[in-house]
């Protein structure tokens, strides 16, 4: 095993948490698409809404413990020097860890309060995505400062600010700032969810979208060698599209939450954009295997790079665009089109970046002087979870389209017709569909397991010819 | 606001344009800084105008304001009609109807929309149900439930109410006993105060102008089987 910088010892940290996290997501969404098929499971014991929420809120926390992984990971790469505060990163990252653990277990131990200020302090917010009651929200902020502030500081001291570090300060500064926008109580529920998506939608479609761009660009640089200057062209191009598409394309959230009628405009025409900077992800990722013709030291990495750009390209792109027109929306809004969107869009763009991450650690540490990293097992949790979460996604896609047409077009949108959409077969089967793509991809997270604990450890075998 | 929001997108779309060739003028657009300043103009362009519109939508939306309806507007008939003008439904008032044979004032009606509130929070709705179209999908969309007809037809019998109120009060209550589908609504354990709040609030919630989500609703023409 070679050197590790204090930084990268966080980051390894950080990225032991996000994969026990990422089996705890999986675990619970099982769990949820089960509920969906058979409504009597756990019912009285962990309802829908509570392992939906573990299944979405442990998402959210290990893609974004995996990030900050990849930020300690790649920092002393592009500052030439050790991470500031090693031992705050550490305390940061003690505090995050155990800050979740109380959470989860308040989650499924004590679930729901009274209707009062106090739940939403200690118990729930009950505000999807962020139910993360208000002392989490403050230890959340208060960690993700101390987090900028050793990036920052390591990165001024060194004396030196790369155009990778400059867009992720920023970006950092960007990210933290927003949860704020979530942090408060109003009756009005539509200044609640005008708040509310400032933070999801500026977040998941702006910022976490820069945030993948810098460290896809440094994975690029590792796994193919592709010159800084190339990869910092494109970055700001990226950003340039980002941020001038995703920014006003927030728009499309303000369809029909109460919001004047110009964003149904706006919205329409940003958010009709926002599939090119992902087009161009796709040039640039091709383009530099290309170049380089797929010659590489880490394969898995490789192909974790080719499936981030793809994968964000079609999940973030190609099925947001499908709805993201108000003319559509108006009856696709709140249906399993979104879900459909949602998975594919998160495991394209964020699931893939963790991923490639992964294996650019996996290799400095146990094979850094070669040969190439790879194995017979990351190829079968690859093909794996590329499969089943195509069959999720369509199985998903499926069901949406019919409740669409079903329940809002042909129906009238009330409790009667949601029930009558979801009891009829084009919506009902692809649940099952979805539940056994859902098994499969578990078991492709056990490939994956199997795989990062044994890659690179054993020295390839030689064949001797005899003489 | 006064603009369209097609002069928005123009303004927006120009500024970003004038101002990334202005600072980038006698550059290469192959050279990395070039992209660098046109990143930091875009950004900071969108991002102005990002705050002018949210300052405009805050005073459009604030209760009581038009689009978001006064407090008091639970004292009051709502229901929901094509606007022949714009091709959208819209909540309109139809006379007088208290809630639970009560004429609240504004300041009650703030209380009890805050208690709605602090309760649909509290319980997690927004993770089996939507509200305003947000939320999971395993539950019926809430936006207009204040007006759906199942309240008269099947859940008044049902639960042995007077009145829509009353019968939402007791299936908040009691979700469990008064089922519908297998799917049930588990019971969380909602007080009589907590379980007014909450049909309060979407009686309030209903009269909210959504631009017409969802479109037709109460009329269908889906065939149960």
């Amino acid at each position: 095993m070679s050197k590790l910088y204090e930084s990268q010892k966080i980051a390894l940290l950080y990225f032991s948490v996000a994969i026990v996290l990422f089996g705890a997501q999986l675990v619970f969404g099982l769990v949820a698409a089960y509920q969906y098929i058979n409504p009597s499971f756990l019912y009285e014991v962990l309802p829908f809404s509570i392992t939906r929420m573990l299944h979405i809120n442990a998402m959210v926390v290990w893609l974004l413990m995996g990030f900050i992984g990849g930020i300690y990971w790649l920092l002393p790469y592009e500052t030439g020097r050790d991470v500031v505060g090693a031992k705050l990163g550490k305390l940061a990252w003690f505090l995050l860890t155990a800050a979740v653990g109380v959470v989860v277990l308040v989650y499924i131990f004590k679930q729901i309060g009274q209707g009062d200020f106090f739940t939403l302090w200690f118990i729930t917010e009950g505000r999807e995505y962020i139910e993360a009651p208000r002392w989490a929200d403050i230890g959340i902020v208060a960690v993700m400062l101390i987090i900028y502030f050793n990036v920052a500081a390591t990165v001024f001291k060194s004396g030196r600010i790369t155009g990778l570090m400059g867009v992720l300060l920023i970006d950092l500064l960007a990210l933290a700032g927003l949860y704020v926008a979530g942090m408060f109580f109003t009756p009005n529920i539509t200044h609640d969810q005008f708040w509310w998506w400032w933070v999801v939608h500026l977040w998941v479609e702006a910022t976490w979208e820069v945030l993948v761009g810098v460290l896809m660009g440094w994975a690029l640089m590792h796994v193919l060698g592709t010159p800084r200057r190339i990869i910092e062209g494109w970055l700001y191009l990226e950003v340039l599209l980002v941020f001038g598409t995703g920014i006003l394309g927030l728009g499309h959230h303000y369809y029909w939450i109460g919001t004047p009628e110009y964003w149904l405009g706006i919205g329409g025409f940003f958010s009709s954009l926002e599939p090119i900077p992902l087009v161009a992800m796709i040039v640039h990722a091709v383009y530099d295997a290309g170049v380089h013709k797929l010659q590489t030291v880490n394969r898995p990495a490789l192909f974790w790079i080719f499936l981030q750009a793809f994968g964000n390209f079609f999940g973030a792109g190609v099925w947001g665009f499908m709805h993201t027109l108000p003319q559509i929306n108006l009856y696709s809004h709140g249906t399993q089109m979104a879900a459909s969107h949602g998975h594919l869009a998160f495991f394209g763009a964020y699931v893939a970046t963790n991923i490639v991450f992964v294996y650019i650690i996996l290799q400095h540490v146990r094979a850094p002087e070669g040969p190439i990293l790879d194995s017979r097992a990351w190829r079968v949790a690859y093909i794996g979870m590329i499969l089943s979460m195509v069959g999720m996604v369509g199985a998903l896609l499926v069901a949406g389209f019919a409740q669409t047409f079903l329940e809002r077009a042909v129906g009238g949108a009330t409790w009667q017709d949601y029930i009558t959409a979801q009891m009829h077969p084009w919506v009902s089967v692809p649940y099952l569909w979805r539940f056994g793509f859902g098994i499969l991809f578990f078991l492709s997270y056990l490939v994956f397991l199997y795989d990062i604990a044994t890659i690179g450890r054993r020295a390839p075998s030689v064949e001797v010819k005899p003489a | 606001m006064d603009f369209s929001w097609l002069e928005i997108v123009v303004a927006s779309l120009l500024l970003t344009l004038v101002g990334g060739t202005i600072l980038t003028r006698g550059r290469s657009w192959l050279d990395p800084v070039f992209w660098k300043r046109f990143a930091i103009v875009g950004s900071l362009v969108m991002f102005t105008f990002l705050w002018i519109l949210t300052f405009d939508t805050m005073r459009q939306t604030a209760i009581g304001k038009g689009r978001i309806p006064d407090p008091t507007v639970i004292n009051k008939k709502i229901g929901y009609q094509l606007d022949a003008e714009t091709g959208r439904y819209r909540p309109v008032i139809l006379g007088d109807e208290p809630l639970f044979e009560k004429v609240y004032t504004r300041e009650e009606a703030m209380r009890l929309l805050t208690k709605g509130k602090l309760t649909i929070q509290s319980r997690n709705c927004m993770d089996c149900h939507t509200l305003l179209g947000n939320g999971a999908y395993y539950a019926p969309d809430l936006t207009k439930a204040w007006l759906d007809p199942k309240w008269e037809k099947i859940m008044i019998p049902m639960t042995g109410a007077k009145t829509k109120e009353e019968a939402m009060v007791r299936f908040l209550m009691n979700p469990d006993k008064f089922a519908t589908w297998t799917r049930r609504m588990p019971n969380l354990h909602l007080t009589e105060e907590e379980a007014k709040a909450v049909v309060a609030y979407l009686k309030w919630m209903s009269a909210i102008d959504t631009n017409g989500f969802p479109d037709h609703f109460g009329e269908s023409k889906l065939v149960e089987f």
